[in-house]
């Protein structure tokens, strides 16, 4: 079953801490100042020009215009990958079909521009019973699986 | 070949789930058309002129009877009795309904087969060379490189929405049986001096409107690394290639306008990052898969010899069957080209002819060709008779491989709504030509390819001789190109001049086979002439 909690119309969040109502800033905006802590990645922007600045964030949204663009997951596999914990929210064109991958890529949170059917987020977010890849969440990959205790490289 | 473990199973068959339910909210009015399309694209659900087309994944073109036979089954149940086997290795069905489209998934998963992301832009099915396993030449088997990087592929959460469309080709001698450098990834499995496997990639090839040939970005990846090297070539397109133009958002475009070496920067880059974050699958999994690629149990000391006193026979063994690496055994082709027939096109009848050959004769397994024919890699020498008499019977016997008559050919303007020109009454034409003509035989290695319109899915870039169809003022007209070649020696096709007619270009293509009669040294193949003497003369007798 999924855990997750919705407080307003759209927000769902995979996350049991407080939520972050700062206002995310472009990531210009964010780099030129000392205390802004929420950040707003369009597809275009460089992740990795937050990387050393991870302390202070407690807010990443990814803005995805259309859900067809898919910069947006490796913006949020480079900000897992170098160890951001913080929120990470997918905002924008953001429908129950691409969810799961998102979740993989490390998203905790979601605000859609249109709402999503619960039942329908429920099954995508239980679809699939294996990965074949590592990502940024927890699950073990099949060939994990396959070679329980197999030291890999 | 590979099987399925329970594993592979449980994601095949989640996926057919998976696409019921969004069919289901299709037909329902919860997803837009626009929210759909990348969804059925990526299970192989494609929207031709008059219908939806199915698109099957062959992974590395390899399957055997049980599948075959399911295929047929598949064209008799929902299609039109046929089906059209592709230049990526697959079988598409042109005539199928959306309503059924999860019942044929369904029925493609009880043997071990999916349609998963043989369109949409995301990781397509990889292709390979379709004598792996059986050709002399080959450092190894390259299919389980292409398995491990199948299941690396499938559901990437990270490359599923990809500024367009990506395919790679695996391959492991230096033959190229498979148009390696025209993909957007193509690998080359190779032996270093301390004796060591290692994958050479190639990245940033293609055919489409802006055809390039991919450049060798990194001539040795350790085998142990190889898919965390895929990971980084592949997120640094996905980061940066274009978008704002679909027409410049393949990666060769990225490679192109990046050059190169800052490309390679970049992926090195990236992968001396990956290389921390534990995404390489141990060396163990490619031992197990390797396991199910092992040979065939050959018999010892068979007989190479042939009884050659039919003709015909004799004519189909020189022009079909190709060296094996086991003595007594050879790879033998079956041409999906008959005279006036459509290019890769197979009958339901057929298609359960061929598996049921493929299990009498060749170990059960059947291979499809990049070029559109059928595969039995390993048949017994001693058993070409029997094979060449059953698919002479079937109209499967047409002995003309690598020849002008095996074209290969989009489905153009017949079915698909991007096509500018029809493809398929112009290989019929060329084929029925050559064939009353009598010069197939004279003119030997000559590959002729045919598209519909600039994307190129007929390969005429890539062509010894190339037609493109182009539409002019209302009117199908027909570009000719000389010099193309996907093979190791491989080059880009270019254009002798104005276009001709539907009867005008089949005439065209005549002339120039016949300036090749005349002017061929000995041992010349066409694209040798061509080479030797270039454009000037082929212009002369085409214009002059």
């Amino acid at each position: 079953m999924a855990d997750f909690v919705s407080d307003t119309d759209t927000l769902i969040r995979f996350r049991d801490d407080e939520q972050v109502d700062d206002a995310a800033v472009t990531v210009d905006s964010f780099l030129d100042q000392q205390d802004a802590s929420a950040v707003r990645v369009e597809p275009g922007d460089d992740a990795r020009a937050l990387i050393p600045h991870l302390g202070r964030l407690s807010l990443v949204e990814v803005n995805f215009p259309a859900f067809g663009d898919g910069r947006g997951y490796s913006s949020a596999r480079i900000l897992r990958e170098a160890g951001y914990e913080g929120e990470l929210r997918a905002v924008g064109d953001v429908l129950v079909d691409q969810v799961a991958y998102m979740r993989r890529c490390g998203f905790d949170a979601f605000e859609p521009d249109a709402a999503l059917d619960e039942g329908d987020l429920e099954t995508a977010l239980n679809r699939w019973p294996e990965v074949y890849q590592p990502a940024a969440d927890a699950r073990q990959p099949i060939w994990a699986k396959r070679h329980e205790g197999v030291r890999h490289a | 070949m590979y099987r399925y473990d329970q594993y592979d199973q449980a994601m095949v068959d989640a996926r057919v789930e998976e696409f019921r339910d969004q069919t289901r909210r299709r037909l329902e009015g919860r997803l837009t058309e626009d929210q759909f399309k990348p969804l059925r694209l990526m299970n192989g659900l494609y929207l031709q002129l008059h219908a939806y087309m199915l698109r099957v994944a062959i992974p590395y073109g390899t399957l055997d009877s049980r599948q075959m036979h399911m295929l047929a089954d598949i064209a008799d149940k929902y299609d039109r009795g046929y089906g059209h086997f592709t230049t990526r290795q697959n079988i598409q069905y042109n005539w199928i309904k959306l309503e059924d489209a999860g019942d044929i998934l369904a029925d493609l998963a009880s043997v071990e087969m999916h349609a998963i992301q043989t369109s949409g832009n995301c990781i397509r099915n990889i292709s390979s060379d379709h004598f792996a396993g059986a050709a002399a030449d080959e450092v190894v088997d390259p299919r389980p490189y292409a398995e491990l990087l199948r299941q690396w592929s499938s559901f990437h959460p990270e490359f599923s929405y990809l500024p367009r469309k990506f395919k790679i080709a695996v391959i492991a001698s230096d033959t190229d049986r498979a148009a390696m450098r025209l993909h957007d990834i193509g690998i080359q499995i190779v032996r270093n001096e301390a004796d060591e496997l290692g994958a050479a990639f190639y990245v940033g090839g293609g055919m489409g409107r802006t055809p390039m040939i991919a450049p060798c970005i990194n001539a040795f990846v350790p085998l142990d690394r190889m898919v965390t090297y895929a990971e980084a070539a592949l997120r640094v397109y996905n980061r940066h290639g274009r978008r704002d133009n679909k027409y410049k958002a393949r990666i060769k475009i990225l490679v192109h306008e990046l050059g190169a070496e800052e490309y390679t920067r970049q992926v090195e880059e990236e992968f001396a990052h990956l290389l921390g974050q534990g995404v390489e699958p141990p060396f163990a999994e490619l031992e197990r898969i390797r396991g199910y690629f092992e040979d065939p149990l050959f018999e010892d000391g068979l007989s190479a010899e042939l009884d050659r006193s039919d003709p015909d026979f004799a004519l189909w063994v020189d022009r079909n069957t190709i060296a094996h690496k086991a003595p007594g055994y050879v790879s033998a082709v079956i041409s999906l080209k008959p005279v006036g027939g459509i290019p890769g096109d197979a009958t339901a009848e057929q298609m359960h002819l061929m598996a049921d050959l493929a299990r009498d004769y060749s170990f059960d397994e059947l291979r499809v060709m990049h070029t559109q024919n059928i595969v039995l890699p390993h048949v017994r020498k001693a058993d070409l008779h029997a094979l060449w008499t059953a698919l002479e019977a079937a109209g499967l016997g047409s002995p003309n491989l690598d020849t002008i008559e095996d074209i290969i050919a989009c489905p153009g303007l017949d079915y698909c709504s991007l096509a500018n020109a029809r493809s398929i009454p112009v290989a019929q034409k060329i084929s029925e030509r050559f064939a009353a003509n009598g010069k197939t035989e004279a003119l030997g290695q000559l590959k002729l390819k045919i598209s519909g319109c600039i994307n190129a899915c007929g390969h005429h870039h890539a062509g010894h001789i190339g037609i493109l169809g182009v539409d002019k003022k209302g009117v199908e007209n027909y570009q000719l190109l000389l010099g193309g070649s996907e093979a190791e020696d491989v080059s880009l096709a270019k254009i002798t001049g104005p276009g001709f007619d539907e009867a005008g270009i089949v005439d065209a293509v005549e002339t120039a086979a016949d300036v090749y009669l005349r002017e061929r040294q000995d041992g010349e193949r066409f694209l040798d002439t061509y080479r030797r003497i270039g454009m000037t003369p082929f212009k002369e007798a085409l214009y002059g």
